[in-house]
């Protein structure tokens, strides 16, 4: 391929790309972002945000934009899974001009690639709003941001209060309490926890937590990040851990929808479940919704602690070329200002301000106790598939974690193979 | 991707060779318009079948030599040699039941659904009443969408809420059968799915072929004194000859490009591996492993070789006779 001659290259290789990848999917990107060469004051939004609150929330923050700019919004809404699937393709094409999507890992990649461009001067007016932490979730090798944050939706054990109230269950602090209370609720009838790993990345959030509370939050996203062999009696003891705990998950999670889990906590026919924030979804608003709690996950060694938790932050980035960089860099600013994160969280049931000064006086029980955790949170980590690279995640990782759930026997072999694959993956 | 079953089209036919200017013969000359059209009518398909065919086939098999994510220009294209077919056949778990499971996804096609379907188009083609009402139900799962048919096997196999497990406890006190999630049973759960897609397809090819054949070898047999069954072995099956080469077509390659299923169930991991899954789940998405990616879909580009020179020799040699 190499000595042809370069000049017709260029769209050749779109349009191989582009059959590689299958039309399928592909297809409706271009015609949802094509569409606009109007008004050199409107700015194009893609939004993976798909769920109905997601989508009022989205348009009411814009809506508020839009009263006090001379721009326009236009907002793609796209399916967040599909979206995942296509950006890659979707960010060498002629992609909006601005880009909700994930920090950390994800942000990076792209920055790094060229394919999202640089909003540091957005930050500026930002000074002092973010953690440090979430500074630097949206910074790229080169210092600077590619990425306004805006919300977060981190992970707990969540559980339906009434339920704990009527059988006298106490919140575990322990791996003792955690499993005593799962054999006490399975004595009661109940499944102690809700799984459902059917889509692969759920299992993630389990490997996840025992690797943060047996190993440290250090350790693991040095793990994740290649650092470290995955072939050690560090993993192995977190395999183990979880081999302990699997009796007391609900039986057969591989044919199971996560879904179809977290109907199981709503129904109360599982006492509690390891989930993101996103579980406030499927709960219906008002007796149910106020019914849900959660705690941290329990405390596996107490030098580690249970102070690391999983809190994956959302925002925004800039297109490599925005076709207005005006607006686009007017309307990341404002996403990152404290009423449109108010605002936006107030109607997002699964989001938490990202902003450290947002006033929580308006926040409903549940999402102030999570965001006091995340404030005195001793690490925050961002999930396994943003932590590290995602054809790790992905092609690696889910296999092996569900491999791992149906045969939890064999677990020397299981990383043996894991690490195999990894070094092929992370070339050295 | 390069996909083996629009590659088993056969090849464009090589241009006619010119009339050579050392015996004119009036007739054969061919005047401006004559070449004009000529050159676009094989010209047309050709580009076409070059440029979607054979160019994204030879792409995929440089590619599937390289380390790329698919992101910035040719220059970040690494070359690592065979590594991704080694890698491929020594440390990706996927690959080796994918292989098996694609092979017995074709079997399963060849036997069940493909005797079920001729089957019903038989008994379909005796004029039954309601005839038209049977044939509509048994064709009606090729051409629902694919989410729905994602939704309808849901809701027969989920575990919890789903018909089949309700259904069975009514009769005995077993543990829920996990249907999808067993990786030791979801193949042939979801195997019944796809058989009841082809089955229709199947059926519907058939029924076209028995309404081709010419009554009056019927009418022999009987004169003959042939059963109902005899007939069908010794005269019609016999006289469907091209109709039994395109189901065997259509079946290769759906068994070959199966995927739909399998992909919205649990995108082809936990005993539903299928290469066209590995595939797509290297290839799209942010792993970007194009390169490993495009080895893989070369494995499978080379399966369907297999067939697609069975094919064409098989048409070829009819041909010539």
């Amino acid at each position: 391929m190499h000595p042809r001659p370069p000049a017709p290259r260029g769209p050749r290789r779109r349009t191989l790309l582009r059959g590689l990848a299958g039309a399928g999917t592909l297809a409706a990107l271009p015609a949802l972002a094509g569409c606009s060469t109007r008004d050199p004051n409107t700015v194009t939004l893609v939004s993976n945000r798909a769920n109905d609150a997601q989508r009022t929330a989205v348009r009411d923050s814009v809506d508020l934009f839009e009263a006090g700019s001379d721009h326009r919004v236009e907002i793609n809404t796209i399916d967040a899974t599909s979206f995942q699937e296509s950006i890659n393709n979707y960010l060498q094409g002629t992609p909006d001009d601005v880009i909700g999507w994930f920090a950390g890992y994800r942000t990076r990649f792209f920055a790094e690639r060229g394919l999202i461009s640089d909003v540091s001067a957005v930050w500026e007016g930002l000074e002092g709003a973010f953690t440090d932490q979430v500074r630097d979730l949206c910074t790229a090798p080169d210092g600077r941001q590619y990425m306004v944050p805006d919300s977060t939706a981190p992970w707990a054990v969540f559980h339906r209060r009434s339920l704990f109230e009527e059988n006298g269950y106490e919140v575990p602090a322990t791996r003792a309490e955690f499993v005593e209370l799962c054999e006490r609720m399975r004595r009661d009838g109940l499944e102690p926890l809700a799984s459902g790993v059917r889509e692969g990345w759920p299992a993630m959030g389990m490997f996840d937590h025992l690797n943060l509370r047996i190993n440290g939050p250090e350790y693991h996203l040095e793990l994740l990040d290649g650092a470290h062999s995955w072939d050690s009696p560090e993993v192995r003891s977190v395999f183990g851990a979880w081999a302990e705990l699997l009796p007391h998950h609900q039986p057969d999670p591989l044919g199971r929808g996560i879904n179809e889990a977290q109907t199981a906590l709503v129904r109360r026919e599982a006492g509690m479940m390891l989930c993101g924030m996103f579980l406030t979804h499927v709960f219906p608003e008002g007796e149910d919704l106020d019914d849900l709690d959660c705690f941290p996950f329990p405390e596996f060694d107490p030098e580690i602690g249970a102070d690391a938790m999983e809190a994956p932050v959302d925002g925004f980035m800039a297109s490599a070329a925005p076709r207005n960089p005006e607006g686009a860099h007017a309307l990341l600013a404002h996403f990152g200002t404290l009423e449109a994160e108010e605002l936006y969280t107030a109607v997002d049931p699964q989001a938490l301000p990202a902003r450290v000064d947002a006033d929580i006086s308006g926040l409903s029980p549940l999402k102030a106790k999570v965001k006091d955790m995340v404030d005195n949170a001793g690490a925050l980590t961002q999930y396994m598939d943003r932590d590290s690279r995602p054809d790790f995640a992905s092609i690696v990782m889910i296999p092996a974690l569900q491999r791992f759930l149906s045969r939890p026997d064999d677990i020397a072999d299981l990383t043996a193979t894991i690490q195999r694959q990894k070094l092929s993956i992370f070339g050295q | 991707m390069a996909s083996p079953g629009t590659a088993a089209a056969p090849p464009a036919a090589p241009p006619p060779p010119e009339p050579r200017p050392r015996r004119p013969r009036t007739a054969l000359r061919h005047d401006r318009a004559d070449r004009i059209s000529l050159a676009l009518m094989l010209g047309v398909p050709a580009l076409l079948v070059l440029g979607l065919v054979w160019i994204p086939a030879a792409v995929t098999v440089v590619l599937s030599f390289t380390r790329w994510d698919g992101i910035g220009g040719l220059d970040t294209i690494e070359w690592v040699g065979t590594q991704n077919y080694v890698d491929a056949a020594t440390i990706y778990p996927p690959f080796e039941p994918a292989l098996r499971n694609n092979l017995v996804w074709l079997l399963a096609l060849f036997t069940v659904p493909t005797l079920l379907g001729m089957f019903l188009a038989v008994l379909l083609d005796r004029e039954l009443r309601g005839g038209r009402i049977y044939q509509s139900v048994f064709y009606l799962p090729v051409v629902l969408s694919l989410a729905l048919i994602g939704f309808i096997w849901q809701l027969v196999y989920s575990s919890d809420q789903g018909l089949l497990n309700a259904f069975l406890a009514l009769f005995s006190n077993a543990p829920a059968v996990d249907w999808f999630g067993d990786p030791d049973i979801n193949l042939y759960a979801v195997l019944v799915a796809a058989g009841w897609r082809h089955t229709g397809y199947i059926m519907l090819l058939y029924l076209a072929g028995l309404k081709a054949v010419d009554p009056s070898l019927r009418e022999a047999a009987a004169i003959d004194g042939a059963g109902p069954v005899r007939t069908f072995t010794s005269v019609v099956f016999p006289a469907l000859l091209p109709i039994n080469l395109v189901v065997v077509v259509v079946t290769v390659i759906d068994g070959l490009r199966a995927f739909d299923i399998v992909w919205i169930i649990n995108r082809g991991r936990n005993g539903l591996e299928l290469i066209s899954a590995l595939v797509t789940s290297n290839v799209i998405g942010e792993a970007s492993r194009v390169g490993f990616g495009s080895a893989l879909a070369v494995v499978m580009l080379a399966i369907s070789l297999v067939f697609i020179t069975i094919y064409v020799s098989t048409v070829l040699r009819g041909a010539q006779r």
